[in-house]
């Protein structure tokens, strides 16, 4: 089954930018790791919300706005695809995402398929 | 037999309805055939066959490739093994505590939605929808209909375990149904995991808790534990609590559960050892961090101890909100000579307090503390 971990990092952020350089790599590379098991197909690390549009079209007029969709700690950081088992597989993987315990939330969801 | 069929299946509604239509030809067949040597056997192969021939009918494809799995074997274990998978599914992490409750009684307990939704005090429909959005999410998320790997099983078998406490715990104040429906529940886990020892502990607190039920009240009227009519309890079941506490400590269990039970066992004795009592209440209290069990432990305390050792302890929680935490006080503080504060406290706790035995209780307390 394909899942999608939505990875929000919140205060793994902040908690992340606190630490020394060697332990920064070590976390990236766990996030290499994930990126490469068998079951990942797909995965990115957003750049920050700051850098974030909004696109939004209403009675045929387009609105752009500067920032992301919602201007809260729970920001969208990136994201993984991964195609497992079943749901536990795919929880398992989320909670070996940094982010989970360094304050941030994975949401794991299905895809939509076939 | 719906459990194996869940399991086969993938599909809770799919599975209901096979199984309903294979007891149907079984109840015209058997009569006029002879009931067959191994009638659950039967009555699953029956249910397949149904199931196959209805996936084949609806012609969807991906359903069709489980027609290429053959049936596995059909010993008797294999219905312990699938009704097992079938708890850990029913209280998976990734469905709302509700929704565990309602599925449990639903798949394991075979109560009816309507028995459910009676048994928690909200309309049929609520509970028909909680239960079709249970099943819907088990499915799209996929849930696996698995016993969990090794290192999932202590806290999966931990929600499991609560979501039968919990439902226990509804039907304690009153609705036997519930209660008894939970002991079941409990019964089928200890023959399920006869080597897990919280599995058992659970189990006996139930028992010793509902072992008492006969003597909680009288006339309407709440009657605590020190004054109750021993002669009205259940001695079968508190005897089944004791046995199976026995087996909890056999396998060396000392979690929450078996702490539990031993309270409950020692409180069934006479004359009761509050010391040890209190001994566990603080055992438990380390593990739990609850203050609710502190206070509980207060209440032991204040027997072995004294009042005043006990309300240092009550002192010291922070449970303003909690109806039992004033009615300890008031206790403790009427023993100690302290009538005004007692007064408040009662009042305090009346205030919190919703059940009309309850209610009663507290203002038959409050009325002998009344200045002379």
């Amino acid at each position: 089954m394909k899942y999608a971990l939505l990875i929000y990092s919140g205060e793994a952020r902040d908690e992340w930018d606190a630490l020394p350089e060697t332990e920064q790599k070590a976390i990236m590379a766990e996030y290499v790791a994930i990126a490469g098991e068998p079951g990942t197909y797909g995965g990115e690390q957003l750049q920050p919300s700051a850098t974030a549009t909004t696109v939004r079209v209403e009675g045929g007029q387009t609105l752009t706005t500067d920032g992301p969709f919602m201007d809260t700690k729970e920001v969208l950081g990136g994201f993984y695809l991964i195609d497992v088992p079943d749901l536990d597989a795919a929880l398992d993987v989320a909670a070996r995402v940094p982010a989970a315990r360094m304050g941030g939330i994975v949401e794991v969801r299905p895809l939509v398929e076939g | 037999m719906v459990a194996s069929l869940i399991g086969f299946l993938g599909d809770f509604d799919r599975a209901e309805e096979a199984a309903q239509e294979a007891f149907a030809v079984a109840a015209e067949r058997w009569p006029r055939d002879g009931t067959p040597d191994n009638p659950g056997a039967w009555l699953v192969t029956t249910a397949r066959n149904r199931a196959i021939d209805r996936i084949r009918r609806e012609r969807v494809l991906t359903e069709k490739t489980k027609l290429l799995e053959p049936p596995p074997p059909m010993p008797e274990s294999i219905f312990a093994d699938e009704r097992l998978e079938l708890v850990f599914t029913c209280c998976h992490p990734a469905l709302a505590l509700d929704a565990q409750v309602a599925l449990t009684l639903r798949t394991l307990g075979g109560l009816s939605t309507d028995e459910i939704a009676r048994a928690f005090l909200v309309p049929e429909t609520t509970m028909a929808q909680r239960l079709v959005r249970a099943k819907k999410k088990i499915k799209a998320a996929g849930i696996p209909f698995r016993i969990p790997a090794d290192h999932l099983l202590p806290d999966r078998l931990a929600a499991v375990l609560a979501v039968v406490y919990l439902i226990f715990n509804e039907g304690y104040g009153g609705r036997n149904e519930l209660a008894a429906e939970a002991i079941r529940l409990g019964r089928a886990l200890a023959e399920l995991m006869p080597d897990e020892p919280e599995v058992h502990a659970l189990l006996a607190l139930m028992l010793l808790h509902d072992g008492r039920r006969g003597a909680r009240f009288a006339d309407g009227e709440l009657v605590l534990l020190r004054d109750q009519d021993r002669s009205l309890w259940d001695s079968a079941q508190i005897a089944g609590g004791v046995a199976s506490l026995e087996r909890a400590l056999a396998l060396q269990g000392r979690r929450p559960y078996v702490l539990q039970a031993a309270i409950a066992s020692l409180h069934a004795e006479e004359p009761v050892d509050w010391a040890e009592i209190a001994a566990l209440y603080r055992e438990l209290a380390r593990l739990t961090s609850s203050p609710v069990v502190e206070l509980n432990g207060a209440v032991a305390v204040a027997e072995s101890e004294g009042a005043a050792a006990a309300l240092a302890i009550v002192d010291t929680l922070d449970l303003d909100g909690y109806l039992y935490l004033h009615s300890t006080r008031a206790e403790l503080l009427s023993r100690l000579g302290r009538r005004d504060e007692a007064r408040t406290a009662y009042r305090r706790a009346l205030a919190l307090a919703q059940a009309e035995p309850e209610r009663r209780f507290l203002e038959r307390r409050l009325a002998a503390l009344s200045p002379r």
